[in-house]
């Protein structure tokens, strides 16, 4: 990835992106301190009650604050006041987590907004409208130079375009009408050439719009699993409320009354503010990551099912295996091995195709041949290949004023060539017709090598062509078994090619042969099987497969159908990212899951701090509950308020970065999270409140 | 033997029994949930009753069914008492004839049975006659019971069907539950009570005479009868006011260990009926072992507290009988306050400030200790629910417990069923605490004070039934808020629970992979049960600081050293 308006300009920001994919762990959004500061005003004006309303847990902490601040002005002392700001700093920090997040993606979506802005389109009568004006089914004409004004299919004519706005990929792509590659995106430009395009996205919501508003988190719609966690925290805030209202009575009835600071103290301590107050940070920060990953997702809903998934179809070229055949073997016929890999080589070199590459590279590695043409060499002229004649290679030029010509192509298509210019011996020609059949029957493409000098003919022999599994792909599928997930390979290859390929991989299944509709039986059996499927798609006929699958990824170079159907798309137009898709969901789920079990962990310590301060006057032998041997009721009290306020703070990078996520078995990463966040939420504050009531016993009127 | 010995021996039966039990019970109730045949009594109580056994229910016909069950419940009971005296038998256990039942009290009573609390705000031996024991309460002993364990199985039915929405048939679960459990295992114990010498007799107005020879006029009736379904139902209400303590209801250890294994014998085998319904006897497996840890933490804090009571030797024996001892009693109380059962066979007032506030956790965890017939069961499947909630999202996933995921109303409900409890115990404790009348109904004032109406209304609440004795909770205010309490904290989690049930059942059940929270294990039982604790724990903490906890130090300050 080159520069792009993904990545914010502060290169500080976002570490390297590692080649997706590959990376083993998901890479973390780093946190500069600096970001609270600059995040501050926006926190200030998020003070608002109707801002607050939407967030239940921090509005009661709003609400404790208003009535300890009235509280302090009617009966002002230093404890009084010094809880009300600890309280306002409470509702501020849950803002500044939410503004720190936001802003993040503040950078991205203004250099987004740079790519809207006075575009002009002209129509096809030549008059020129502002881009903003567009309407579906509307024509525009875009030439070279031109930025294409908004989103569309290309109706006519072939053109290069340049997406780096988007994408961020500086190498130009065609695209042109009909077919798979007809779709453009508003905001990127023609580089060469003209062509019509028929605009699909009204005003507003064109993809780059769509980009803008998730990037800002604008807006954010709450996910379903964020909705059930509220409801759940808006119930133990219910219970803690009960607690601490029917704690009056009680202490009246005891004979020692507790003024309201202190109730509102002791009931903002045990509520969930911990959490409460970073849920919409954290939620912003996953959709963030994926930003950064090139991927946009419509909906934050797609994210989390991408936690969910249990099933990855995953296309066998470009995923799992790179995308073109390589040469991966020399079977030479009557001749010697270096004399077949000298043909070859020779038979390639001007052949700048990625097959006619890998078999220079191969002749390289194997044999020490030069990879590079000599001078001689290049002078070679260069026949390329031709769907009639099947076959490409070089004629050199002898200084005798001979020609020798070396060709490689179809087995068939090589072996009449021979023939007809002096042919050679039947029974090799029968040996490398078998070997080609054998190189078919492994999965492989199989094309023959030879050399007609004057009227004498050589055969050399085959070369293997084979589909490579990239490198570290089946550890990675190993991964995502331990973590319960399926893979699929599909492919359009024969039923014993695609499982000589999914078996080196180490697939769960393979789909050989497979039609759209096929994919779609499947997604459809996986489903009722119970089970959430992801897969990537472009293709038009994509469309209802990636419609059907519970996460589907399109590629950016994709049809407008495509990218209509899917629940997300990858700039990069890199399938093998699914894999680290289906990873950001997880680790957003987890991080929810660890600020919620840290929170409640934490209320075992704040009683132990607050309790004792309440009733140790009136029972003495509370006291005993004082394990943290904290200075006086007051002290106890504050300091439980001001951890509860900085362990927010503390935890913001947390919320940001996500918590760290390995590919182990649920029960593994339960395990080890329980341990984290669990235990470790009920003894941090107990080491934690004594550490701040040691300052906080210095205030005079509080030690 | 000593005291000790005899009490872990008792101890080791009692287990040994419950392990027996626990397979074919299990087994046997999975399958009446299940089979599709109906017995022939059944299908003539069909027939009376005009019901299609061979619907299945969506959750809200359902609800309905148990609603108007339980209401036409109330309203015989209610006028069983007030008519009592019109009506055959009308001589009380005590022998004297009694007219109608207090109005009140008839209320207070008829919600009390058949809410499955059988809290009683009266003195049994002078108020019901053996009709109003026999055809109004003990019968309301087993259907209620029944009801209990026909909605825990509609809970299971929800897990285990796939895109149904259909959760049972309510007629059918009652009937069942009753034909071809209760009734049967309550004959056979009540025969097996008899033998062990607890009274059976229609007599009114027995008359003994004591070893020095004076006359003393006592209390008989059918009790074999109603102790059994009183235990196996875990229903609690007894017929003589010492309730288990009388040498007529529970005259020996032997019939003691019998109470207490019927107690505990149905809501612990239903968990293997939910791992047989759910296809994986684990499952049941790992919620058995969070009940047994939580009842058998429970028994260790009750049993230490009594055993090492402060003050002079023996102390530890106040309200307690001779015939069973500390160990006896601490099993007892342990057993019925974590079955919501709230039979007593010694004053739980009485009891140290750990020990009774012992007995008044077990009630506060919500009654899954392993709790009431049915009602342990789908208590602690919804603090499971919970817990995969807190901690489940911990694997990445989206929470779900047995392959259905439990999104926004799955929480709703289980939110209602958690929040249900605490709101009645602590807002009615609040309310009791101020009203100018309580410390009069008080024996105790401070934190001892505090406890008694603490355990009133815990015990109303989670429908134990219990009482703490010491408070007098017979004020109309008592009778109304206790009334009330009892009958949200039965209705309202049923409700919920149906209502999850529906949703539940109306799921795909998503497929088990490495990646999903695996629900029966070790560790899932260790997360269950710390959830239950914590959850608890930070919402009582303040009120038990200020009673037990503020109680039980004091004590241990003033002898120098924690029990």
């Amino acid at each position: 990835m080159t520069s792009s308006v993904l990545t914010p300009p502060s290169g500080t920001d976002t570490p390297p992106e590692r080649p997706s994919g590959t990376g083993r762990s998901v890479p973390a959004g780093a946190f500069r301190p600096r970001a609270l500061l600059e995040a501050t005003p926006l926190a200030l004006r998020k003070l608002d009650p109707r801002v607050q309303l939407r967030n239940p847990v921090m509005f009661v902490v709003w609400v404790g604050s208003v009535v300890v601040t009235v509280a302090a002005v009617v009966d002002p002392g230093v404890f009084a006041w010094l809880v009300a700001i600890w309280l306002w700093f409470t509702v501020l920090f849950a803002n500044l987590a939410e503004a720190v997040a936001e802003g993040r993606g503040k950078a991205q979506a203004d250099a987004l907004r740079r790519t809207r802005t006075g575009t002009v389109a002209r129509r096809e009568d030549g008059s020129e409208v502002p881009a903003t004006e567009l309407r579906p089914g509307d024509r525009v004409v875009v030439e070279a130079g031109m930025t294409i004004p908004g989103d569309g299919d290309v109706v006519e004519g072939i053109a290069t375009v340049d997406e780096s706005a988007i994408t961020g990929e500086s190498a130009p792509v065609v695209r042109e009408s009909g077919g798979d590659r007809s779709a453009v995106t508003g905001g990127t430009t023609v580089l060469s050439d003209r062509i019509v395009v028929q605009v699909t996205a009204k005003p507003g919501e064109s993809f780059v719009d769509r980009m803008i508003a998730l990037v800002e988190g604008a807006q954010r719609q709450r996910t379903p699993n964020e909705i059930a966690l509220s409801i759940l925290l808006s119930a133990l805030t219910i219970v803690f409320l009960l607690a601490v209202v029917s704690l009056q009575p009680m202490a009246v009835y005891s004979g020692r009354p507790q003024s309201l600071v202190v109730l509102v103290a002791l009931l903002v301590c045990l509520i969930p503010t911990t959490i409460g107050a970073l849920l919409s940070a954290i939620g912003i920060a996953g959709m963030d990551r994926l930003v950064q990953r090139n991927v946009l997702a419509t909906s934050g809903r797609a994210v989390e099912a991408a936690g969910d998934v249990s099933t990855l179809l995953l296309d066998k070229t470009g995923t799992i295996t790179y995308g073109n055949r390589r040469a991966t073997a020399l079977h030479p016929v009557g001749v010697p091995d270096d004399e077949l890999a000298r043909l070859a080589r020779l038979a390639s070199l001007a052949d700048g195709t990625p097959e006619g590459r890998s078999v220079v590279e191969l002749c390289a590695e194997r044999y020490g041949l030069p990879a590079e043409a000599s001078a001689d060499e290049a002078r070679a002229e260069f026949v390329p290949f031709s769907a009639t004649t099947r076959m490409s290679g070089v004629d050199v030029a002898r200084p005798d004023g001979t020609t020798v010509a070396v060709r490689k192509g179809a087995v068939a298509s090589v072996l009449a060539w021979l023939d007809e210019h002096g042919g050679v011996d039947p029974a090799d020609g029968e040996r490398v017709r078998r070997t080609a059949e054998e190189i078919s029957s492994r999965g492989g493409t199989p094309l023959v090598c030879g050399q007609v000098s004057g009227s004498t003919a050589t055969l050399g022999g085959a070369i293997e062509l084979s589909d490579v599994v990239k490198p570290g792909i089946a550890e990675r599928f190993a991964d995502l078994r331990a973590m319960g997930i399926r893979t699929v390979m599909v492919t359009g290859d024969n039923p014993v090619t695609a499982r000589a390929i999914g078996d080196a991989a180490g697939v769960d299944e393979v789909l050989a042969e497979a039609t759209p509709e096929d994919k779609l039986a499947l997604i459809r059996r996986e489903q009722r099987g119970g089970r959430l499927v992801a897969m990537t798609g472009d293709g038009t006929n994509d469309a209802p497969a990636l419609a059907q699958a519970d996460v589907g990824v399109a590629m950016n170079t994709g049809t407008t159908a495509a990218k209509e159907a899917g629940s997300m798309v990858d700039l990069d137009s890199d399938p093998t990212k699914l894999i680290g898709i289906v990873e950001v969901g997880k680790q957003l789920l987890v991080t929810r899951g660890a600020l919620t079990t840290f929170s409640v962990a934490n209320d075992l310590a704040k009683y132990f701090a607050i309790l004792p301060a309440m009733f140790a006057a009136l029972y003495p032998q509370l006291g005993l509950l004082n394990v943290m041997g904290l200075a006086t009721p007051e002290s106890a009290i504050l300091s439980a308020v001001v951890f509860n306020a900085l362990i927010i703070i503390a935890l913001i990078p947390l919320a940001l970065r996500g918590v760290r996520f390995r590919p182990v078995s649920s029960e593994q990463m339960l395990r080890r999270n329980l341990l984290i966040y669990g235990v470790g939420g009920v003894i941090v504050p107990f080491l934690a409140i004594p550490l701040i009531d040691l300052v906080v016993r210095l205030i005079p009127g509080i030690g | 033997m000593s005291d000790t010995a005899a009490g872990l021996l008792q101890l080791v039966v009692l287990l040994v029994l419950l392990a027996a039990a626990w397979r074919p019970l299990g087994d046997w109730m999975a399958h009446v949930y299940t089979t599709e045949h109906h017995w022939r009594v059944e299908r003539v109580i069909y027939r009376v009753g005009r019901v299609d056994p061979d619907s299945d229910q969506r959750a809200g016909t359902y609800a309905l069914a148990v609603l108007a069950f339980s209401l036409v419940g109330v309203l015989l009971v209610y006028a069983i008492q007030r008519l009592q005296g019109f009506l055959p038998l009308d001589a009380t256990a005590g022998g004297d004839a009694k007219g109608a039942v207090d109005p009140a009290v008839a209320f207070n009573t008829a919600i009390s049975f058949v809410t499955n609390t059988n809290w009683q705000s009266y003195v049994p031996e002078s108020t019901m006659s053996h009709v109003s024991n026999a055809a109004a309460l003990a019968v309301q002993n087993f259907v209620s019971a029944a009801v209990g364990m026909a909605v825990a199985v509609a809970l299971v039915r929800g897990f285990v069907r796939s895109r149904s929405g259909r959760i049972g048939n309510a007629w059918v679960d009652i009937t069942r539950g009753l034909v071809r459990v209760l009734v049967p295992m309550a004959t056979v114990l009540a025969v097996a009570l008899v033998a062990c010498g607890v009274v059976m007799s229609l007599r009114t107005g027995l008359t003994l005479t004591a070893a020095d020879g004076s006359t003393h006029p006592a209390a008989i009736g059918p009790v074999a009868s109603q102790e059994a379904i009183k235990e196996l139902g875990t229903n609690g209400g007894g017929i003589l006011n010492a309730n288990s303590a009388h040498p007529f209801e529970n005259p020996n250890g032997l019939s003691n260990l019998l109470e207490i294994l019927a107690m505990l014998i149905i809501p612990v085998a239903l968990t293997r009926t939910f791992g047989r319904m759910v296809g994986s006897i684990r499952q049941g497996v790992s919620l058995l072992a969070v009940m047994t840890v939580l009842w058998g933490g429970m028994l260790a804090v009750i049993w230490a507290a009594e055993a090492h009571a402060p003050g002079a030797t023996g102390s530890g024996l106040e309200g307690k009988e001779a015939r069973f001892g500390i160990p006896s009693s601490a099993l007892f109380a342990d057993t019925s306050t974590g079955t919501s059962t709230g039979a007593v066979n010694s004053l739980h007032d009485s009891y140290t400030a750990f020990g009774g506030g012992g007995t008044l956790l077990n009630m506060l965890f919500g009654e899954l200790s392993p709790g009431g017939v049915g009602t342990g069961l789908y208590s602690i499947l919804v603090i499971a629910i919970i817990a995969v909630f807190l901690a489940g999202l911990m694997v990445g996933r989206t929470p779900e417990l047995l392959g259905k995921s439990l999104g926004r109303r799955e929480v709703t409900c289980a939110a209602v069923v958690v929040l249900v409890m605490p709101t009645l115990v602590l807002l009615g404790t609040g309310a009791a605490v101020v009203l100018p009348g309580t410390a009069g109904a008080l024996t105790n004032s401070g934190p001892h004070g505090l406890s008694e109406v603490l355990y009133a209304f815990a015990s109303a609440a989670n429908n134990n039934g219990s009482a703490f004795g010491g408070l007098t909770a017979t004020s109309p205010f008592f009778q109304i808020a206790l009334g009330a309490a009892m009958l949200f904290g039965r209705f309202l989690p049923i409700l919920a629970v149906l209502a999850l049930a529906g949703l539940l059942s109306a799921q795909p059940r998503r497929a088990e992979s490495a990646g999903t929270l695996r629900t029966g294990t070790p560790l899932f039982a260790g997360l269950v049960t710390a959830t239950v604790v914590l959850v608890s724990a930070i919402t009582f903490l303040p009120a038990l600081a200020l009673s037990p906890i503020a109680e039980g130090l004091a004590a241990s300050a003033q002898i120098g050293a924690l029990p």
